[in-house]
């Protein structure tokens, strides 16, 4: 069986089960899922894009502080790559592309997200008007 | 029959709050002529607290006795589950915390009917009519969506049982402390809309909602700080803000309220920042009812949801959207009305309070757009995830020099100050910041941006908090101005925790096999044996372990893993071991075959700075809290003296 149905089928799996939080592991974790890479800066790299990757079946926990299955595999599938030299970036738009821009939690400015970035920049804009305001009414 | 009488008790209390908003509506409109009528608002005020409490404790008691003919206990209790969580358990689901939210509710207005007397009576005859108006709203949803007393149509022989993600000491305090928090907020809200409605916006009314506000935010404060205690030990693998849309829902209200207190504090002292404390206290408990929208509604699905319902959901939506809409519509209506109060120059004290409501508003702003947009985007089919990476860094730039001034808002005088005068404490507060975060990086090794501009301002804040206390006898210091001390010296230590832990946590994933040992940090753990244990509902794999600080004696340790079987479910329960320095945090995980067992051991090296830094924000709260209520009664007894010796009646 190849990996990508692996995953497809420990998802299917997990979310069939109904326990978003802690579901039952019915295949032995990959090696890497509770595995750390020998090697302290990889492992570092591994972690911080972990960090940043939404574990499907969960309700807003990274792939680096979940139980499920499909988290773990998620962890080794970033362990391996990154031990293999892959840019952590490269592995996050691999996964994009497999699972969508809902897997990561770095919202790159889009069509769709903009409002996120802009709403703020309003924010600080009306922030900097209101004591604008308060200084000419003084002055 | 208890089940009949607590929801008969339920009917009541709402018929109780349809009279209260009658009373205040036709008093109102009467004006002068409504005071026989007005004399009803506040003994019917106190019985509804009293009839809804009622309620509560009958619910109570059917899950203390497990009356499995009851839907909600047949669906949420367990006969094999500890009395703790029987009784926890009450508020462990949908509709029964839905009656704790009423009740808490219903229990304030009680309290404000009771003993407050300061506000002008037409004020307070309103602020009551508001706070029945928002109750029944929420009774009608108990009533005819969320009935906690339901009966089966045939007992059960047993029940389904309590999420075991629950079965913890923290469902006993960190539901009912932040419940306490939300809804006190509704007093704040009722006041606002009371004295938008009469148009007494005064220091009085400042005065007599600061208390109340305190209140809630020493409450809210405490939840929060509980409930990230609590995922941090009880998820097992070490994290303690995950910026969930339900941390969120409680972290906007406590955002609103700390700008509340805080201009409602310049309102009280200064006469000024009138439309813009009332704009915040309708706001304040606005967060509180979009926080129980996005919990309750089952538009999300977490530990805290416990329900999918469609129809409770729009329900809570028009709820939201007639109070919500409503007080704002008001605010819109009236606000040009209320004379605008006293003046003050930027650099002042009052300056610097603006410039942090401001800033705090835009956090606040942050946040609810990061957790709603992900809502909005699903309604069109797309899914987005926000998440740490947005909010970390984009409520950073908000929130630093938000610090910043905070750190120097409190030296600053009333009305007008100058720069210059407090360019030496700045000086010092940013010297010993950055001396603070060299420190930090020869100690503990190099740290990102964000943490080491966390520290730095931890140090600077932390300095600077203590400052208002130069010059002045300690024993003679106001208690509200060591409460500020206290909640600000908080704010750094909690933020010390958050910095340090992010940047130098360190982490080790093992499989030992018994007698094999881990290191993590200065930590050399060793696992002895792993032992089946058994609990009251649950049976657990123990994992026997000897934690050795450096070379310090073995200090014995033992995290489970636990099954619990109903519901089934799997759940870790961390060993923690805590010194002056930081938490070691051990998880013991499954076998991995060959006779080894996942272990997950985490160095977190001041990390429980971060609890300890709510509670000293609590406290600071509480003694700001106890200062305004004893000066209040002191500034009572004395009128009531003066009174007394010019031969007058006390009022």
């Amino acid at each position: 069986m190849s990996r990508l149905n692996r995953i497809w089928l420990l998802a299917a799996a997990a979310l069939s089960l109904g326990a978003p939080l802690c579901a039952q592991q019915s295949l032995p974790p990959a090696p890497y899922a509770y595995r750390q890479l020998p090697d302290p800066a990889q492992e570092r790299a591994a972690h911080e894009l972990m960090q940043t990757l939404r574990c499907l079946t969960c309700q807003s926990q990274s792939i680096a502080d979940s139980d499920a299955p499909m988290a773990g595999d998620m962890r080794h599938q970033v362990r391996t790559r990154i031990a293999a030299g892959e840019d952590p970036e490269a592995i996050r738009a691999w996964l994009i592309e497999r699972y969508g821009d809902y897997v990561s939690y770095t919202p790159h400015v889009s069509a769709t997200t903009w409002p996120l970035y802009a709403g703020p920049a309003v924010l600080a804009l009306i922030a900097a008007l209101l004591f604008r305001r308060r200084l000419a009414r003084r002055a | 029959m208890i089940a009949e009488l607590g929801l008969a008790a339920l009917w009541l209390a709402a018929a109780l709050a349809a009279l209260q908003l009658a009373a205040s509506v036709l008093s109102l409109r009467a004006g002068e002529g409504g005071e026989t009528l007005g004399g009803v608002i506040r003994p019917t005020a106190i019985l509804q607290g009293g009839v809804a409490a009622l309620s509560f404790v009958l619910l109570m008691w059917l899950f203390i006795r497990t009356d499995l003919s009851v839907k909600l206990v047949a669906m949420n209790s367990h006969s094999a589950k500890p009395m703790i969580f029987k009784l926890a358990g009450t508020w462990g689901n949908h509709e029964g915390s839905m009656l704790l939210w009423v009740t808490v509710m219903a229990l304030a207005g009680a309290l404000i009917a009771a003993i407050e007397r300061r506000l002008p009576e037409a004020t307070m005859r309103a602020t009551l009519g508001a706070q029945a108006f928002v109750g029944l709203g929420f009774y009608a949803f108990l009533l005819f969506s969320s009935n906690p007393f339901e009966r089966l149509p045939r007992p059960v022989p047993e029940g389904m049982g309590l999420n075991p993600l629950l079965q913890d000491i923290g469902l006993a305090f960190h539901p009912p402390t932040l419940y306490f928090g939300y809804v006190g907020l509704s007093v704040a809200f009722s006041f606002a809309v009371g004295a938008l409605l009469t148009r007494q916006v005064t220091p009085d009314f400042a005065r007599a909602m600061r208390p109340w506000v305190l209140g809630a935010w020493v409450f809210l404060t405490i939840g929060i700080t509980a409930g990230s205690y609590w995922a941090y030990y009880e998820l097992g693998w070490g994290g303690w803000w995950f910026w969930d849309p339900v941390e969120n829902a409680s972290l906007m209200p406590w955002l609103a309220a700390t700008a509340l207190l805080h201009s409602a504090s310049v309102l009280a002292a200064r006469d000024a920042l009138r439309a813009w404390t009332i704009m915040l206290g309708v706001i304040a408990f606005s967060m509180s009812m979009v926080g129980t929208f996005l919990v309750r509604s089952g538009i999300l699905t977490s530990v805290h949801a416990f329900a999918v319902d469609p129809e409770r959901g729009s329900f809570i939506l028009a709820l939201l959207a007639i109070n919500i809409g409503g007080a704002l519509a008001l605010f819109g209506w009236r606000a040009g009305s209320i004379a605008e109060g006293e003046r003050f120059a930027l650099v002042s004290r009052e300056g610097a309070l603006v410039v942090n409501n401001v800033l705090l508003s835009a956090i606040l702003g942050v946040v609810l757009l990061g957790t709603l947009y992900p809502l909005v985007t699903e309604a069109f089919d797309v899914r987005v995830s926000v998440g740490p990476p947005y909010f970390n860094p984009v409520s950073a730039i908000f929130a630093l020099p938000m610090l910043a001034v905070m750190a120097l808002g409190p030296l600053l005088r009333w009305r007008q100050d100058a720069v210059r005068r407090v360019r030496r404490p700045a000086l010092l507060a940013a010297g010993l910041a950055v001396a603070g975060a060299v420190i930090a990086w020869l100690i503990a090794g190099p740290a990102g941006l964000l943490p080491t501009l966390g520290v730095a301002l931890a140090v600077a804040v932390g300095i600077a908090s203590l400052l208002p206390l130069r010059g002045r006898r300690l024993t003679r210091t106001p208690l509200p101005i060591w409460g500020m001390v206290l909640a600000h010296l908080g704010i750094a230590v909690s933020l010390l925790g958050m910095a340090s832990e992010s940047a130098w946590s360190q982490e080790r994933l093992a499989a030992l096999a018994p007698g094999e040992s881990a290191e993590v940090g200065p930590w050399r753990v060793t696992l002895t044996k792993v032992v089946p244990v058994a609990g009251p509902n649950w049976t657990a794999i123990e994992g026997d372990m000897d934690a050795r600080y450096q070379s310090g004696s073995p200090i014995p340790i033992a995290p489970q893993a636990r099954s619990f079987w109903s519901p089934s479910q799997t759940t870790t329960e961390s060993a923690l071991v805590t010194r002056w320095n930081g938490q070691l945090y051990a998880v013991i995980g499954e076998a991995v075959g060959d006779g080894r067992w996942q272990v997950r051991l985490w160095w977190k090296p001041l990390v429980t700075l971060i609890w300890i830094g709510g509670l000293l924000i609590a406290l600071g709260g509480v003694l700001a809290l106890i200062g305004r209520v004893l000066g209040d009664l002191k500034r009572r007894s004395v009128l009531a003296k003066r009174l007394r010796w010019r031969g007058e009646q006390p009022v």
